[in-house]
């Protein structure tokens, strides 16, 4: 997942740190102890007691102080990360929810967060912002039952644009195209068989489902697809009404780039670089000093010693 | 045309091997067979496997190890015998379970039977008289679908869908049954109720019951059912099948 990856290597920690996730919505936290943060995924409009803070870049959020998460401004689902992450009871080896088998809680206004120790690490760092949120193509792999739709079916699913229903959860998405729908006359019913994150499953209706993290573990709905581990944040993060497209490549070249992409998620850490705080923002201003180093406009300006 | 069995990729997340196009009682036993085999292999490509009805899966990573190669190493185990008529693996469990059939607790045991051709009598000593195999888990976490049930016993889904079916419900249909996990909406009709939890998140084995166990269910009356309730019990009884 790209936002947890992201989140770790502003916080300059493993990936398997907990982490909260939001969706469309965020809310108030307060700090009770001093904690760094980072915010990724999403983008929503952050404050830390009052003053606007970067998204995709990690705060110091000081003892007592309140972070505010508004409305999503881009995308979906966004993530709060902390330094030392998130540290409530593991159940089954993870301290991930799956809602509708009632693992984990929702967050609740009231909530303690127990926060694991931090070894600390800087703050203060951003990446640059991804191009994930708004749909665009996704790349896709054939998967056991592509072929059990006809040839003209798959040129029509990747010739269709497709818009992101309204209708989603962290079981799957739906995808709505103009026309008759994608489904194969002959394979209305087949054999329920075993589900993997990513798979497109045209249901009754002819339009696709994009299962994911909480999918079901198998189904009878046919599978046209599955989409790139690497491509699944594009579905993911969509908003409402975002137009997306499905492109097939080969398993070998769909293991190519995803092998390339997770050394990019793994490498995340050398692309983030020192925020630059804009002189505008800065309430602070006068606090610094700034006439270090004047130079005369008229002086030569070094005397190095030639001629 | 297709031929079976057949390896697939299932995404860049594992490799499927499929016994039969359709549902049969061959294949998924030779699915379970098959699963077995390749476990006790111990391949280190596969960090996990399932089966479903008629297949076997195998997570690998197809990112780290390409098809072509786990697809040789799964075609030269399945080269080695015919699997639908493969003995299951040893060690599986016969489970008895006591479950209240027809009455308010499974309100749709004379509509099933009646669907089957039989009376109500008749519906709970088929449903009690045959051992049943865990044919596979899914759709719910640990929920076992059940069979086979004799022919007569191909009751179609119910057009429309009961809205709160409870856990550890029984409900029939297309020669299975199915032991609900959780409570769920449903095409299937509900014939009886136990207080079975295939799902147990705090318990060591969270899934009790794999592809190949056998369940016999036993008809108890209403009021013990509630007993075992009261106990936080479900009166299960395991027995390892040699």
């Amino acid at each position: 997942m790209r936002a947890v990856a992201e989140n770790a290597a502003l916080l300059g920690q493993s990936a398997d740190h907990a982490l909260l996730e939001m969706v469309g919505l965020g809310g108030v936290f307060e700090a009770s102890e001093t904690m760094r943060i980072a915010l990724t995924g999403a983008a929503m409009a952050a404050s830390i007691d009052g003053r606007a803070v970067v998204w995709d870049a990690s705060h110091t959020l000081p003892t007592g102080a309140r972070l505010e998460l508004g409305a999503v401004r881009e995308g979906t689902y966004a993530y709060l990360g902390i330094g030392g992450g998130i540290t409530t009871e593991r159940v089954m080896g993870a301290r991930a929810t799956h809602q509708s088998t009632g693992l984990g809680a929702l967050v609740m206004a009231g909530d303690l967060l127990p926060v694991g120790t931090d070894p600390g690490g800087a703050v203060g760092w951003s990446l640059p912002r991804d191009q994930r949120f708004a749909g665009g193509t996704v790349r896709m792999v054939p998967s056991m039952q592509t072929h059990d739709f006809s040839k003209e079916i798959r040129d029509c699913f990747e010739a269709a644009t497709f818009r992101r229903d309204p209708r989603a959860n962290r079981q799957g998405v739906r995808f709505e195209a103009d026309g008759a729908g994608f489904s194969n006359p002959d394979q209305l019913s087949v054999v329920s068989e075993v589900i993997v994150p990513g798979d497109i499953q045209i249901a009754g209706d002819g339009q696709p489902f994009v299962l994911l993290a909480e999918s079901q573990t198998t189904g009878g709905y046919p599978r046209i697809g599955t989409v790139l581990p690497c491509d699944l944040p594009r579905v993911v993060q969509a908003p409402a009404g975002a137009a997306l497209r499905f492109a097939f490549v080969t398993l070998e070249e769909g293991a190519e780039i995803e092998a390339r992409a997770r050394k990019t998620w793994a490498g995340l850490r050398k692309a983030a670089t020192p925020l630059v705080r804009n002189p505008l923002e800065m309430q602070d201003l006068l606090s610094y000093r700034l006439t270090d180093g004047a130079i005369s406009a008229f002086d030569v300006p070094l005397d190095t010693g030639e001629e | 045309m297709t031929t079976f069995p057949i390896i697939r990729s299932v995404g860049l997340s594992g490799v499927l091997v499929s016994f039969a196009p359709t549902a049969t009682d061959a294949a998924n036993r030779a699915a379970i067979a098959f699963r077995g085999a390749v476990d006790a292999l111990d391949l280190p490509q596969i960090e996990e496997s399932s089966s479903t009805l008629v297949s076997a899966f195998f997570r690998v990573d197809l990112v780290a190890y390409r098809f072509d190669a786990m697809r040789a190493a799964l075609a030269e185990v399945l080269a080695e015998r015919d699997w639908c008529d493969a003995p299951l693996p040893a060690g599986r469990t016969l489970w008895t379970v006591p479950a209240v059939f027809g009455g308010a607790l499974a309100p749709q045991l004379e509509e099933a039977a009646e669907a089957a051709g039989l009376s109500a009598a008749e519906a709970v000593a088929d449903l009690t008289g045959t051992r049943l195999r865990v044919l596979t888990i899914g759709f719910a976490p640990g929920q076992p679908y059940l069979g086979t049930l004799a022919p007569h016993w191909n009751i179609p889904r119910q057009v429309g869908l009961s809205p709160n079916v409870p856990q550890g419900a029984l409900v029939a249909a297309v020669q299975q049954m199915c032991l609900f996990a959780k409570e769920t909406p449903t095409g299937w009709r509900h014939v009886g109720q136990s207080a079975f939890r295939c799902f147990q998140p705090e318990a060591e084995n969270p899934f009790p019951l794999s592809p190949g166990d056998e369940v016999q269910f036993t008809s108890i009356s209403a009021a013990e059912l509630a007993r075992l309730q009261a106990h936080g019990t479900d009166g299960a009884v395991r027995q390892v099948l040699e």
